[in-house]
């Protein structure tokens, strides 16, 4: 059955966990009231994405995130499900994940948390001195099928939506806080990155891919916005505006994922050559480059 | 009959061209979008301020600067300042007028020679003009504070990248402002925002200077024209070696030049050096960004 996504690109306020929760509340009770089923927010929604050694002191369990996000929504026309981005502490370490509820009056219940498995730790990138590495890629079932979300440079390396898709997801929400470089067109070059490679991924494994990019200003390093929504066809579905807050809605066709994989079986074929790549990885580990 | 290999159409892939500034382009619109969103964003969202202070010096730079504010906050909300010492160059102060007048802005000028020239008389009647000029940015900054205390405005810095680069400005004092709109942008980018924004011809087309001695030009004292600079600048800081460069055939002094005022003043672009006794000392330890 075909649903709604609402991909929301906002720009909070530096580790001021209420404020933020406050206007996120407000977020899902206008995308709900404007029917959609699943409401998506940016890398580090919560905060704001750099804090530095600050993550610590805004650090906030899955559990208590959902118990805060149930008061802040508490007044749901309808279950709605919704994923964010923030720094989650768990067994005395701090993540940067990404976590997605299901939401209905009263409740929040989280059904999968992905911590961010690519740290970007070089330029303006500091992440992986401050938050420790996810270890793992799932994919997940949800009332909207088998969807896997995935954080920032995770999509930057092309095998981790493989290994989403491999696993079954036909939805690949991923969640982002990308500071604007290079301005030699009217689109940063950054966010040009990020569009091809989402239209690259749901073109070779024929997923939906949405993005959801964080948007403001921290430290004279903006955030692009430019929010994405893709067909498994590779084309591009919706975009949100570069730099400004705004909600992109999008409705999504799940027949559509069938289709482009009836037409272009290109994750069927890897899958029947996974063993032989896993076993020429394994043999020549002695080439790899850098070695391990 | 096949077409002879000797006559198939060869394309020859780009390399560096020492004699083109193509890498340096900018979308003028886009990217005035862009630092109009970082000044509204920095100043009202996060300061709640919405009034700048400009120090206007007839410059391209401050002009450009002066523009922007508009842009951003209003003319109504952009309160421009002359502030010219005895040695300026009448033709400043009618180019910084140029732009007040286009803009329609607020326009004071505060001469501070007799200031300057207090502490000169009575104390150091030898000083050097490099030692006047640092006294006069210095007073100027001192000036654009006061009056951002009483007009509770920001003062918006004007420094470009190529001075930044080559520590060609006063150590805080044209660095002091707290936020800086083209810091990031080389000196021919900030021209193509000129433009674009129609900048004054006048004040676009004269050859840049620190208005210190009459006849002086930045380009003199640098011992390079900006336009090659910039380029040479464009790759040194992206981490390609100097002989790199001149092997593509850029000029072997000019990139000599270059390298050393940018090692040379490493120091300009830092915070004090502060003796660490601690393991908390402040941004080394206890790091915590400038908007937490």
């Amino acid at each position: 059955m075909a649903w709604t996504a609402a991909v929301v690109q906002i720009a909070p306020q530096k580790a001021n966990v209420s404020a933020n929760l406050e206007r996120i509340g407000e977020a899902i009770l206008r995308c709900a009231a404007e029917g959609a089923d699943l409401v998506v927010f940016p890398e580090a929604a919560l905060t704001g994405y750099f804090l530095e050694g600050g993550v610590i002191e805004v650090a906030l369990s899955c559990e208590e995130l959902g118990r805060r996000l149930a008061t802040v929504a508490g007044t749901l026309p309808k279950p709605v499900d919704v994923i964010l981005g923030y720094y989650e502490a768990r067994d005395g370490l701090v993540y940067n994940s990404a976590t997605h509820f299901a939401l209905e009056p009263g409740s929040a219940q989280p059904i999968h948390t992905h911590r961010k498995y690519f740290l970007p730790t070089y330029g303006v990138f500091d992440e992986e001195r401050f938050v420790a590495r996810g270890t793992e890629i799932r994919a997940y079932d949800s009332r909207f099928g088998r969807m896997a979300t995935l954080i920032c440079e995770d999509v930057w390396h092309s095998i981790t939506p493989m290994i989403a898709a491999l696993k079954g997801a036909q939805t690949i929400v991923t969640i982002a806080a990308s500071p604007a470089r290079g301005f030699q067109e009217s689109k940063p070059r950054s966010l040009q990155t990020y569009h091809r490679i989402l239209q690259g991924m749901a073109e070779e494994h024929g997923v939906w891919a949405l993005l959801s990019m964080l948007v403001g200003f921290e430290g004279g390093k903006g955030f692009t916005g430019g929010s994405l929504v893709v067909d498994p066809f590779g084309e591009v579905a919706g975009e949100g505006p570069v730099g400004e807050e705004h909600i992109l809605y999008a409705r999504i066709e799940p027949e559509a994922v069938l289709v482009a994989r009836q037409q272009a079986p290109l994750l069927a074929d890897l899958a029947g050559v996974l063993e032989d790549i896993i076993q020429e990885l394994q043999s020549s580990e002695d080439e790899l480059c850098p070695p391990r | 009959m096949p077409t002879p290999i000797a006559e198939l159409p060869a394309y020859q892939g780009s390399v560096p061209d020492p004699s083109s500034s193509d890498v340096l382009r900018v979308d003028a619109e886009a990217l005035t979008c862009w630092l109009v969103l970082f000044l509204r964003d920095e100043c009202i969202r996060r300061r709640g301020m919405d009034k700048a202070i400009v120090g206007v010096s007839g410059g391209i730079d401050s002009a450009v600067t002066a523009y922007l504010c508009a842009r951003a906050f209003g003319p109504e909300n952009t309160f421009a300042f002359f502030l010219p010492y005895k040695l300026s160059s009448p033709e400043s102060l009618e180019h910084g007028r140029m732009v007040t007048d286009a803009l329609g802005c607020h326009a004071r000028t505060i001469e501070i020679t007799e200031m300057v020239d207090a502490y000169l008389a009575k104390y150091e009647i030898e000083a050097s003009p490099t030692r006047i000029g640092n006294l006069c940015a210095r007073w100027r900054t001192a000036i654009l504070f006061d009056q951002s205390a009483k007009l509770r405005g920001l003062p918006i810095g004007t420094g470009n990248k190529t001075e930044r680069l080559f520590g060609y400005f006063t150590w805080h004092a044209d660095d002091a402002p707290p936020i800086n709109p083209l810091g990031d942008l080389f000196k021919t980018q900030v021209r193509q925002l000129a433009a674009y924004l129609e900048v004054p011809e006048p004040i676009r087309t004269k050859p840049p200077t620190a208005d210190l001695v009459r006849g002086q030009t930045d380009e003199g004292d640098l011992g390079v024209a900006y336009e090659v600079a910039d380029r040479i600048l464009y790759y040194l800081v992206q981490g390609w070696r100097a002989e790199s460069l001149v092997r593509w055939g850029f000029d072997a002094r000019a990139v000599e030049v270059v390298r050393n005022r940018v090692a040379a003043t490493h120091w300009k672009r830092r915070l004090p050096t502060v003796a660490i006794v601690s393991e908390t000392a402040i941004g080394e330890f206890y790091l915590r960004p400038v908007d937490y």
